[in-house]
């Protein structure tokens, strides 16, 4: 459903509009993290995540505001307060794994897969535009997950 | 979610990006992506079955071991049907959604149907909360009755202001929800996309969610035709 050729044609012209407005950003950084199995995985997304204590995203807070998501959270009560009503959510509500797999990167750690998980996971609402304005508190976030020794970051859009 | 992937990158953390839509990434071109054919928010494709979530991430997190980018790879498998439980492994037609008898109710007044139908709901969406764990039900603080209310007052209210209808963003996500949750517990649950189909064309509380769009994309405040006609009913239910 992903496939461009399977959305509704407003759909399809609406997500073509926005690739066509999108700022070109050069690839420009690529990071070498060192082996896998030694790397320390975060996950960062824009689904608009949050504990039930933490404020709703409030619209438009799509890129000025984020929400700190424990690694030792129960992803089961994790929240979503996106503003989009355009995407499935009926995934999220059977199973928070399959927007925000967190248990999911545990398993992968204690099999030695990856190093470790992060002691700190990020949710932004997105999808801003242009996606540039994302630039300050993704800059912001890059700071808090070099102090946590993460090595490598998953980006998990909705 | 490719413009972060830049950002981090040139701060020092490597990334990788699920993309969901290919034609974006392909003009973004962030670090890493793996393309998923998957519905737009399902990045690992499917609940409930860890070994193909297992095999999303583990597809995503092997672009960590590439030498240089950017890389944008497609994941080769489609997602399996959705499974919530042993009940859903039955073969069988879906079920519509049980919601008592509402034939009494067809005169009743829009804030009547709306109770009773949150009544016929409310031990469904027990029981998928407690499933699940936990509830995705709660953002706006209110209970489901109460968020009725705030529908029905602000569908007849003489004026209304901007924050109103902010609130009442936040009141339609969580009694969808709510309805959601509970017809998705029930005996042989309709398909996701038939459920969202469920809510916004077969109940009461859709129908009152298309009245509110009339009247709000003809209210005087811009703000406020925004969040009517965008972020009420999903586009391709119009």
């Amino acid at each position: 459903m992903a496939r461009l050729s399977e959305l509704t044609e407003h759909e399809r012209d609406h997500l073509l509009s926005m690739r066509d407005q999108a700022p070109r950003l050069e690839p420009k950084a690529f990071v070498r993290p060192g082996p896998l199995s030694e790397a320390r995985v975060a996950i960062i997304s824009t689904a608009g995540l949050h504990q039930a204590d933490d404020p709703a995203f409030a619209p438009g807070e799509g890129a000025t505001g984020y929400r700190v998501i424990p690694g030792d959270v129960n992803p089961a009560t994790l929240m979503m307060s996106h503003i989009s009503v355009n995407f499935d959510r009926s995934g999220f509500r059977r199973d928070s794994e399959v927007v925000f797999p967190l248990a999911r990167l545990r398993e992968l750690a204690q099999a030695g897969h990856i190093g470790s998980v992060a002691d700190f996971h990020y949710s932004f609402m997105g999808a801003p535009f242009p996606p540039t304005r994302f630039e300050s508190k993704a800059r912001e976030i890059a700071g808090l997950l070099r102090c946590d020794r993460v090595d490598a970051a998953v980006l998990m859009p909705v | 979610m490719s413009a972060i992937g830049h950002y981090l990158e040139s701060e020092g953390i490597a990334t990788a990006a699920i993309s969901l839509v290919r034609e974006h990434t392909e003009v973004m071109q962030p670090p890493r992506a793996l393309w998923v054919p998957f519905p737009l928010g399902r990045p690992l494709g499917v609940a409930h079955h860890a070994d193909f979530q297992r095999r999303v991430l583990r597809a995503l997190l092997s672009l960590f071991e590439r030498a240089s980018g950017p890389v944008l790879e497609d994941f080769p498998e489609d997602a399996p049907a959705d499974v919530l439980n042993e009940a859903d492994h039955a073969q069988g037609e879906a079920c519509p959604v049980f919601f008592g008898s509402q034939t009494s109710l067809s005169n009743a007044s829009t804030a009547a149907q709306l109770q009773a139908e949150i009544a016929a709901l409310a031990p469904w969406q027990a029981l998928a909360a407690r499933r699940r764990g936990a509830s995705a039900f709660g953002l706006s603080g209110l209970a489901p009755s109460a968020l009725a209310n705030t529908l029905v007052t602000l569908a007849a209210a003489s004026t209304t202001t901007a924050s109103d209808w902010q609130r009442v963003k936040l009141a339609v996500d969580d009694l969808r929800t709510y309805y959601e949750e509970a017809a998705a517990a029930q005996p042989a649950p309709l398909p996701p996309a038939e459920l969202e189909q469920w809510f916004y064309r077969q109940t009461a509380v859709g129908a009152l969610l298309r009245d509110l769009r009339s009247v709000g994309m003809a209210h005087a405040d811009a703000p406020v035709r925004l969040i009517a006609e965008r972020m009420l009913i999903p586009r391709r239910l119009l």
